[in-house]
């Protein structure tokens, strides 16, 4: 029995988002009495961080705390219309849209706070902690409790705007097949270690190390995670998630819980090293572009390479099984 | 049906179960305590995870009406008013947590490994989680959360 190391790496260039029939989505917000800012959406979070990271935009925009704003994430008969969370799209539409919402409704927060102070609303900046004051005199404040109660109880104004990105439809042109499927793309590259045994046929991934270059990361914590998280999926889907020996032979007796349907636990997992790299997409929020299933693919052609680098046996189907790492090991000693 | 008692966080409750409500479901649904999930309901994926007298167990297989007079420690019980547990905190602070489905079963199972080895290796934190499934965070955020917590307790404990 001989363990075989090997390394490999693969790239990815993924695009944000997509165009079929064009991919909107839209965000709407207004103030609540007591200084707050819902953002109602139809785009799910399911736990890729989207309430955070348009509420980031949101509070950036408008200049108000976090703390100030509620994202509602209401349902698909009665929220404004999302394409929905997925293509690594929900960042770069649905922020885009918030901001544009969030915009709007600053501008009608100052032109109430103007009122207010009885100054001109081109003069009027935000603090960040929940104040509108005149530029250079921040004596001359009003705090955003104080102006949703003007706005609601004294002036007669909805504190409110409504946002949408589209990226239109886009045709190919009949000669050269040019065209404009996406709005940015986002690029990394994966190198994986492995340790192949010949007598099992068994292969353990050591280390995945990533570099990312994903626009501005608006949450850095998040984008690790998001990057180390698809990394262990990659893993899951090279070498352990696998329908056989039942399917597609059988579509009856397929795996049915995760004792049969394997993926990697906690003693399985790989060291992780992540780099972000940070080149803003000019139509993106605050410069980002999407992260989320280019995590998964470049670790499961690397470790493919890292395979072949090991013990010479090139594998295009995945799971990477025992079987077919002692298939080929069998067809090169022939 | 019979009526069964349970002490649930320190705290007495009686309800009535029929002989296939499983302690989940008593749980969830006649006490209102959910944080407790209900994920796969056969015992693989350990989101249920709650302590029975202190020991680790998937309430999903747990038949309420055999456990009459136990005492159960579930998510909701480990916090003292804002202050969170260590766990609690180191997973808070660690980022450990994604989506959040698998973590209440995720801090049960590591509550019960700190109380009875409260300075584990990795492998022996790997080897008590390994029936909590999580599709989310790769694991490694989580593993590093209750070596980190397991360090707050002992440090905790010293004070």
């Amino acid at each position: 029995m001989t363990l075989l190391r090997g390394r490999g790496y693969a790239s990815v260039n993924y695009p944000t988002g997509m165009n079929l029939g064009g991919d909107p989505s839209q965000a709407l917000i207004h103030a609540t009495t007591m200084g707050g800012f819902v953002i109602s959406l139809s785009s799910v979070d399911l736990g890729q961080g989207l309430k955070t990271v348009v509420a980031q935009c949101a509070a950036e925009t408008l200049g108000m705390p976090m703390e100030n704003v509620i994202v509602d994430t209401a349902d698909t008969d009665t929220g404004p219309h999302c394409m929905g969370t997925f293509a690594s799209r929900g960042t770069h539409r649905i922020g885009n849209a918030v901001i544009m919402a969030a915009r709007e409704a600053r501008e009608v927060m100052l032109a109430v706070a103007a009122d207010e102070l009885e100054v001109d609303a081109g003069d009027l900046e935000t603090d960040g902690t929940g104040f509108v004051r005149l530029k250079g005199s921040p004596a001359t404040e009003i705090h955003i409790q104080d102006i949703t109660l003007a706005a609601h109880f004294k002036q007669g104004k909805t504190i409110s705007g409504r946002g949408i990105f589209l990226k239109e439809r886009n045709y190919p042109v009949p000669e050269t097949g040019e065209m404009d499927p996406d709005s940015c793309q986002a690029h990394a590259c994966t190198v994986a270690e492995v340790e192949v045994d010949d007598e099992t046929g068994i292969v353990t991934v050591l280390s995945l190390h990533n570099a990312y270059e994903i626009g501005r990361a608006l949450n850095p914590a998040m984008a690790a995670q998001q990057v180390e998280g698809g990394g262990w999926m990659g893993v899951s889907h090279a070498v352990f998630e696998s329908t056989e020996p039942y399917y597609p032979a059988s579509r009856d007796h397929g795996p049915v819980d995760f004792c049969e349907y394997l993926m990697p636990g906690p003693a399985e997992i790989p060291v992780q090293s992540s780099v972000i790299l940070e080149r803003p997409a000019s139509n993106g929020p605050f410069g980002a572009k999407g992260i989320g299933e280019m995590t998964a693919n470049a670790p499961i052609p690397a470790i493919a390479n890292a395979i072949f680098d090991a013990c010479g046996v090139r594998l295009t189907t995945m799971p990477f099984t025992p079987e077919s790492i002692l298939r080929g090991l069998d067809a090169l000693r022939a | 049906m019979r009526i069964v008692n349970l002490k649930v966080n320190g705290v007495g409750k009686t309800f009535i179960a029929r002989p296939e409500t499983t302690l989940l479901l008593a749980l969830r649904e006649q006490l209102g305590l959910t944080g407790a999930k209900r994920g796969c309901a056969q015992g693989a994926c350990g989101s249920c995870t709650v302590l029975l007298e202190g020991e680790p167990v998937v309430s999903c297989l747990v038949p309420a009406v055999t456990v009459d007079g136990a005492d159960i420690a579930t998510v909701e019980g480990l916090a003292d008013g804002p202050a969170l547990s260590h766990v609690q905190q180191a997973f808070l602070d660690g980022f450990a947590t994604q989506c959040g489905f698998c973590t209440p079963g995720m801090i049960m199972s590591a509550e019960a490994l700190l109380d009875r080895n409260p300075d584990p290796t990795r492998d022996e934190v790997n080897e008590a989680i390994s029936g909590n499934v999580c599709r989310c965070t790769g694991y490694e955020p989580i593993v590093s959360a209750i070596l980190d917590a397991a360090v707050r307790r002992r440090e905790g404990a010293k004070l």
